[in-house]
């Protein structure tokens, strides 16, 4: 038993010790982040890359959903948060400290489908993805989808659809998305929020089990992250944009969409750019932010974090394209830099 | 002698006793899908650097998973010193001394904390241990899981402390001892195999939790000094890996929950041996 | 037992009168007893304040919504309109599949690991299915997906729907369209994460019943099922039940594996096929995500359901030991 006892207090005490291998010599700036899940392949390479570059800065970042980077910006417990919606003017007036924005990267949802007998892509009108998401068109063949789709066999089976069942930044920009083209989703469901009251459907955990469901159901339709699309090879259709025309969603499409309102986005930067105009914009993209407090007590880790984004919006957006995500558009970085100056 | 009845009982005995046979069987086919299946997802990704090397972001080869791998023992350790001592001494309580509503209340009160989502102890050990001190550590996440560890242990230990049989407390009294010493030293003792195996089973269940460790020990990319900072840890990487878009993350979290089962088999393996040598008097 | 023996008698002391004896034994025996009592009631304490800060947290929602809360349909975070109805069906439900499909099983399996298996055989894989409760809920959750919603959909479903779903009243727990999730499905996976601690506690229990008893069963006459089943069995009750006792609870309170295949369709459907969620579920899906102090604060009043739910259940299966108490339990 005595040495059952010494073996645990010896391991309790390595245990202790274990790690003096980070840079725990003083001097380390720790930065503890969290936030938005979406974005998290770009920002743990920008974070590791950048690490690599200053060894004595270590941002720690964690996924717990743009919410949870919110509260626990508010409460205090992380040094700055990330989300994939904008917080709101309630939020902001209640928050105890001012938050600035700072858009990273672009992001897109895609459409994605598994019907049977159907191979390629298929065209979706802004009507269609609000009516199924309704639950007012039920089967694959009803005119409105058809009508885009001339030439393409559509089942007359019912559509099973599919959304996140979990809160999620994806989610928020999918209900912006059809909160703007549809007054019926708007009066019925609501604006843009994480999680709604999905009028039908099934639910799917994650993009992963979104993209799960879809695949095993025939007769299905799920939406997705594109860089989740892309990555997996999951086929994905066209949606129509505000000027009518049926565009794939890719990185180019995607900062067109940034790009097109560059001028009228918000000091803050708070926007939506769902639906934006423009031929070859694709109308279901978004900014994912960055929330930054506007004062930081201390003067190490200020630095750092101003550091780090002056890095971000110039070294870090060339590691964008390599995971899936879209760059800022100039405008924006250009505007960001300056307001970098506003941290104090 | 083969009257209808014996016959019939006879042949319920023979189809009663197969069943029991069959249905162990069919537990036991599924626990070696769920563990071959964890080997062939996981054990393909299993590579030195996985035991050594810290995450590396996507698309870069050679990460590994090693400070979740301490990060879990550290997690372990501390809901063990914190959630096993009360979980003991509160079965003892109620096999031994309990009066009896206040033990009605207190075997009551432990099913319900048992009950209790794991997220939702999560947030509580959240605002107990984090937010007075606005930072996550390993410490919150060690509390939230201790707390988790208590009610099987309780009930564990109060089990198996009322099967020893009354004629041991009895001799031991009989030659003079105390209560508490009969405790101590026959009928905790003679229990201790199963309470070891509540206990095991209660750090085995703890030991895969994810939600009460988001808003506790939070999670790290990089290494966790002491019990005060956010520390990273076995199924919250799993967790972050699974639910990416990534191939290559997937195949880590399967080996994730692989060298995590193998984690909680040597923890097993190890109390147990030390149970054996120290009762081999 | 030896060892014990010889340290007893090197403890007690000479007299130094009856008196002092006694007094100092009392005294061991008075610490012993408050020590133990205070960690008892620390579990109590820390149930409280969870329980407190569960009310305290949920005040928003409980003043806008009232006793309505209970049998609300609707979870409406845009609108801000919460009822806790359709989890608490899933819940419920979930959670009565997972122990319909698991106590038998398990029970079935931890007598033949104790009787009739070799003690070896048997050690070994108790060991390996205490092994099962350390597996991650999300790879529970995986798992699901992987393999039981595709069997579900494609084999074992029609198979429910075109045999017992066309039985007169049985049949309406297996209509309807089938996607492979649902609340059957969640109480699969369940079931399969429950079973190892019914298995594990029940065998070590029925380990301890003293061969007395089963010798005395196979003097009268008694077949070896007979002997087990009626004599071994009810003396092991009490640990049997505790044992099920901890995977009721279990169930009731897994978040991860059972949101990955339950459809999460906030609907109260007659089927098992079909799909809704559950309160664990719930709380643990939009938690991170919720801004919103109402729907915060309705995310906790689901929590504070769950501890009610957990409360009445533990209270009526209680009742159902008291009521069912015939002779042969252990003598308490």
């Amino acid at each position: 038993m005595k040495k059952a006892l010494l073996v645990v207090w010896l391991m309790m005490l390595t245990m202790a010790l274990t790690g003096p291998r980070a840079a725990a010599q003083g001097g380390a700036i720790k930065l503890n982040a969290a936030g938005a899940t979406f974005p998290t392949p770009i920002y743990t390479k920008w974070f590791d890359v950048y690490h690599t570059a200053h060894p004595n800065v270590e941002i720690n970042y964690q996924s717990i959903g743009s919410g949870g980077g919110i509260r626990q910006l508010q409460s205090g417990t992380v040094d700055f948060g990330a989300s994939d919606g904008p917080m709101s003017d309630d939020q902001l007036s209640q928050s105890k400290f001012k938050i600035l924005h700072f858009p990273t990267v672009l992001g897109a949802v895609v459409p994605t489908y598994n019907i049977v007998g159907v191979t390629g892509d298929l065209n979706f009108t802004q009507k269609a993805l609000a009516g199924i998401y309704l639950g007012s068109i039920a089967k694959w063949n009803d005119p409105e989808i058809a009508k885009a789709n001339p030439g393409v066999n559509l089942p007359s089976s019912d559509i099973v659809v599919v959304h996140r069942s979990d809160g999620s930044g994806t989610s928020y920009i999918f209900t912006d998305f059809l909160s703007k083209v549809s007054d019926d989703w708007k009066n019925k469901v609501g604006k843009a929020n994480t999680s709604v009251n999905w009028p039908v459907g099934l639910g799917g955990k994650g993009n992963e089990g979104v993209t799960g469901l879809v695949k095993q159901t025939p007769n299905s339709i799920g939406y997705i992250e594109l860089i989740y699309a892309i990555q997996n090879k999951i086929p994905y259709g066209n949606v129509q944009n505000a000027a009518g025309k049926f565009v794939k969603a890719d990185l180019a499409s995607v900062t067109a969409a940034a790009a097109a309102d560059a001028k009228s986005i918000p000091d803050d930067f708070r926007v939506s750019i769902t639906n934006a105009a423009g031929p070859k914009v694709y109308p279901i993209s978004s900014f994912t932010w960055l929330l930054i407090p506007a004062q930081i007590q201390d003067a190490a880790k200020r630095d750092a974090i101003k550091d780090f984004l002056k890095w971000m919006l110039t070294e870090g957006q060339k590691y964008n394209e390599g995971l899936s995500y879209a760059q800022l558009p100039k405008e924006v970085i250009v505007r960001e830099t300056k307001a970098i100056s506003l941290i104090q | 002698m083969s009257s209808p009845r014996i016959i019939w009982r006879k042949s319920l005995n023979f189809v009663m006793l197969t069943l029991t046979g069959v249905a162990a069987f069919a537990v036991v086919s599924v626990l070696f899908l769920i563990l071959g299946y964890l080997i062939w997802n996981g054990g393909t990704s299993l590579s030195w650097n996985f035991f050594t090397q810290l995450p590396k972001p996507v698309g870069e080869t050679g990460g590994g998973m090693a400070n979740a791998i301490v990060g879990s023992l550290k997690l372990l350790f501390l809901a063990a010193v914190m959630g096993l001592p009360v979980g003991l001494l509160a079965g003892v309580y109620l096999a031994e001394f309990g009066g009896k509503t206040f033990s009605f209340i207190v075997r009551y009160t432990t099913d319900l904390l048992n009950g209790v989502p794991s997220i939702v102890i999560g947030i509580f050990a959240y605002s107990l241990v984090v937010l007075p001190v606005k930072h996550f550590s390993a410490l919150a996440g060690g509390v939230a899981l201790g707390i988790m560890v208590i009610p099987i242990t309780v009930r564990s230990t109060e089990e198996f402390l009322r099967a020893v049989p009354g004629n041991m407390r009895e001799a031991a009294m009989a030659l003079g001892a105390s209560k508490w010493k009969t405790i101590a030293t026959v009928v905790l003792p003679a229990a201790s195999g199963g309470i070891l195996t509540g206990m095991l089973l209660a750090l085995a269940r703890v030991a895969g939790e994810t939600a009460p460790l988001l808003f506790t020990a939070f999670g790290n990319r990089f290494w966790s000094q002491g019990w005060g900072q956010p520390i990273a840890s076995l199924p919250v990487m799993i967790y972050t890996y699974a639910v990416a878009p990534y191939d290559d993350w997937h195949r880590q979290a399967w080996a994730a929950g692989l060298v995590l089962l193998a984690l909680v088999l040597l923890s097993n393996l190890g109390a147990r041996f030390i149970l054996a040598r120290s009762k081999a008097v | 037992m030896s060892a014990a023996a010889t340290t007893i008698a090197h403890e007690v002391p000479p007299q130094a009168g009856p008196r002092a004896f006694l007094h100092r034994l009392r005294q061991g025996d008075e610490i012993a007893h408050l020590i133990t009592l205070t960690f008892a009631a620390l579990i109590l304490l820390l149930t409280s304040m969870l329980v407190y800060e569960l009310w305290r947290n949920s005040h928003l929602s409980r003043s806008a919504f009232g006793w309505a809360f209970f049998w609300t349909k609707v979870w409406d975070p845009n609108f801000d309109n919460f009822g806790a109805a359709p989890f608490i069906y899933g819940t419920l439900v979930t959670s009565a599949v997972a122990l319909v499909l698991a106590v038998p099983l398990g029970l079935a399996s931890a007598i033949f690991l104790s009787e009739l298996a070799p003690r070896n055989i048997s050690d070994v894989i108790s060991f390996l299915i205490d092994l099962l409760a350390a597996v991650p809920s999300v790879i529970y959750g995986l798992l699901g997906i992987f393999i039981v919603v595709p069997l579900m959909r494609t084999t074992l479903g029609p198979l429910l729907i075109n045999t017992v779903g066309n039985l007169p009243y049985v049949g309406a727990l297996f209509r309807g369209p089938n996607y492979g999730v649902g609340f059957l499905t969640a109480g699969i996976v369940l079931a399969i994460m429950v079973v190892p601690f019914i298995i594990s506690v029940s065998r070590e229990v029925l380990l301890t019943v003293p061969r007395e008893q089963r010798e005395a069963a196979m003097a009268l006459g008694a077949t070896r099922w007979e002997s087990t089943w009626q004599v071994v069995v009810p003396w092991a009750r009490t640990g049997i039940m505790g044992s099920v006792f901890l995977a009721l609870a279990r169930a009731l309170g897994e978040t991860m594996a059972v949101t990955m295949v339950i459809g999460n369709a906030a609907a109260i459907k007659a089927s098992l096929l079909a799909p809704g969620d559950t309160i664990a579920s719930t709380i643990a899906n939009q938690f991170t995500e919720a801004t919103g102090d109402l729907y915060l604060s309705s995310l906790i009043e689901l929590g504070l359901v769950l501890f009610l739910i957990t409360f009445i259940l533990n209270g009526l299966a209680r009742i159902l030991i008291v009521a069912t108490e015939r002779g042969g339990g252990r003598p308490a």
